[in-house]
């Protein structure tokens, strides 16, 4: 693997890193298989594409995909609470609303933001460091503050009822909270985490396109999977920098993957698929493999 | 202080399997009263707990607690005036949260929660000490998730979440049935001390009908969804197993049938 697809796969794994906390979210903390990801990240890029495209600060453009993140994943949580719609189906059915959605936000399946000032393009001239390394370091920084923010968040009183949600709602309810309500914060601030990193998504490679949510709830299981078995631990500070170092491995595992070439045979990135799902099955099967090794 | 009014509940109307768990069932509570709950497998009494607390809504009937109709009122929005205790001791706590934070999470019960620290110091002292009187050991793992506690010991902390805040009403159902009979025995001394200190209006379901007669100063039997003896006073100080059997007998005309009710 050479420097630049290392430094390469540091970016991707940041800035998907956010999603990862995301899908954490809900899939470990509040226990929801919440595929609106799919949809939210595509959402974010979008919003963020249009906004910028608009004239609005690309920092701004942040902020609103933010906001339609959250409101989306709500949509999800009032579907699941409110409606009382099976979970899995009521993200599903957002997901897919989401795909008309995003392509009335653009106006057609692609937006890109060649000439236009991206959040990478204002942090590499501030910086004057090459853009290979500036754009790891601008997605780490925002990763590592939004996972920060997440710890602190888990700590507080809404946090742990939040957590308290997904670990036994019977008993949490009847210690007075209302966990329709927790379910539906939790789903909008994953999906508000997704967008967000859609945005920089779009940013840094120039672009949104509607396609490109595709897949995002498989990898953003296998990063949390891989994250959790190889660095996992019991607490939730631990739990969450094992999301965003599992988003890291993810991207560089893939990253090497990719530069992988037996004779004739190279990978290409259409074997991405298979990659992911051997690499969850590995992820998954690990500890048990570990345990039988010892015994 | 609680005033259940014919409340009616029946599970999967009109189907084959309909069950009519609660039909008409009344029932006053003076503040402070302690009232042990007993009655067959099926009889309703833990239906009737449920209710109160609004598991689910009941089909007739008024559910007035400290002079407000909750009838209405979803389970969480209750849970501000009602203490609970599950016959599960994995139900009462939350295992991935440290024993704390459970503490924490019951410290805040119907109150607003939000952005401030979950634990606070000036609570933990006050955690560590109610704790330590448990005699437990519980006060120097506070930072221990819930789930690496015992049976006995995660019912202690159930006990003691569920009257952290004064509820106006302590719903315990049958919170003692799934301990060995040593841990029971430390469980229900618990619960008569708590009960005891704080005056707790308590509505108790067992199995154990020599459980049902020696605490609290009135028993209650469901039977097929009503209230079929109500004994309190002297005649409850006075009650033996023989005379309640009996008295089950003469209401019902037939005789009781223990499937799980426990004589010893």
């Amino acid at each position: 693997m050479t420097a630049y697809a290392f430094f390469g796969a540091l970016e991707q794994g940041f800035a998907y890193g956010l999603m990862v906390l995301g899908v954490y979210l809900t899939f470990r903390v509040l226990d929801f298989p919440d595929l609106t990801v799919d949809g939210s990240l595509p959402l974010g890029a979008a919003v963020s594409a249009v906004a910028i495209d608009a004239g609005l600060h690309p920092a701004l453009s942040l902020c609103l995909a933010c906001g339609a993140g959250f409101l989306a994943g709500a949509v999800t949580g009032f579907l699941n609470t409110r409606l009382r719609i099976l979970h899995l189906l009521a993200s599903i059915l957002t997901m897919i609303a989401l795909y008309s959605v995003n392509l009335r936000i653009m106006g057609r399946p692609n937006l890109t933001l060649l000439g236009k000032p991206t959040l990478v393009d204002l942090f590499t001239q501030a910086s004057g460091l090459p853009q290979h390394l500036a754009t790891p370091l601008l997605f780490g920084l925002i990763t590592v503050c939004a996972a920060c923010a997440l710890v602190w968040f888990l700590r507080t009183e809404l946090g742990l009822a939040l957590l308290a949600t997904g670990d036994n709602p019977r008993m949490i309810r009847s210690l007075g909270v209302n966990t329709g309500s927790t379910i539906i914060l939790g789903l909008g601030l994953s999906n508000a985490l997704t967008a967000l990193s859609g945005a920089l998504v779009a940013q840094n490679q120039g672009g949104a396109d509607v396609n490109m949510g595709v897949g995002t709830i498989v990898a953003g299981l296998a990063s949390v999977i891989l994250g959790e078995t190889v660095f996992g631990g019991r607490s939730v500070a631990r739990a969450v920098l094992a999301a965003v170092l599992g988003s890291l491995l993810y991207r560089l595992a893939i990253g090497l993957a990719l530069g992988l070439r037996l004779g004739s045979f190279a990978v290409t990135p259409s074997d991405l698929n298979l990659i992911t799902a051997l690499l969850v099955v590995l992820a998954l099967t690990a500890p048990r493999m570990k345990a039988r090794v010892r015994s | 202080m609680l005033a259940a009014e014919d409340i009616r509940k029946t599970f999967f109307p009109g189907s084959p399997n309909e069950v009519r768990a609660l039909n008409n069932v009344s029932l006053r509570l003076d503040p402070g009263e302690f009232v042990t709950v007993i009655g067959s497998n099926g009889s309703g009494k833990s239906t009737f707990l449920n209710s109160l607390a609004g598991v689910f809504p009941v089909d007739a009937g008024r559910m007035i607690l400290d002079g407000t109709d909750i009838t209405a009122w979803p389970e969480w929005r209750r849970a501000a005036r009602i203490g609970r205790v599950f016959q599960d001791p994995a139900q009462g706590t939350c295992p991935g949260a440290t024993i704390e934070q459970n503490l924490a999470l019951a410290r805040k019960r119907g109150q607003r929660r939000g952005l401030g620290p979950g634990v606070r110091r000036r609570d933990r002292e006050m955690f560590r000490e109610k704790l330590r009187r448990l005699g437990l050991g519980l006060e120097d793992r506070l930072r221990d998730p819930a789930g690496l506690l015992s049976g006995g010991q995660r019912q202690a902390l159930s006990m003691l979440m569920a009257v952290l805040v004064k509820p106006r009403l302590l719903l315990l159902d049958e919170h003692t049935a799934a301990l060995d009979p040593k841990t029971a025995a430390m469980i229900l001394d618990l619960t008569v001390r708590l009960v005891e200190e704080l005056q707790l209006t308590t509505l108790m379901v067992t199995h154990n009908m020599r459980q049902a007669i020696g605490l609290g100063g009135r028993l209650i039997m469901f039977h097929r969804g009503e209230v079929i003896l109500d004994i309190r006073g002297e005649e409850k100080r006075n009650l033996r197993v023989e005379d309640l059997l009996q008295r089950f007998a003469e209401a019902r005309g037939e005789e009781f049938t223990l499937d799980r009710a426990l004589l010893v």
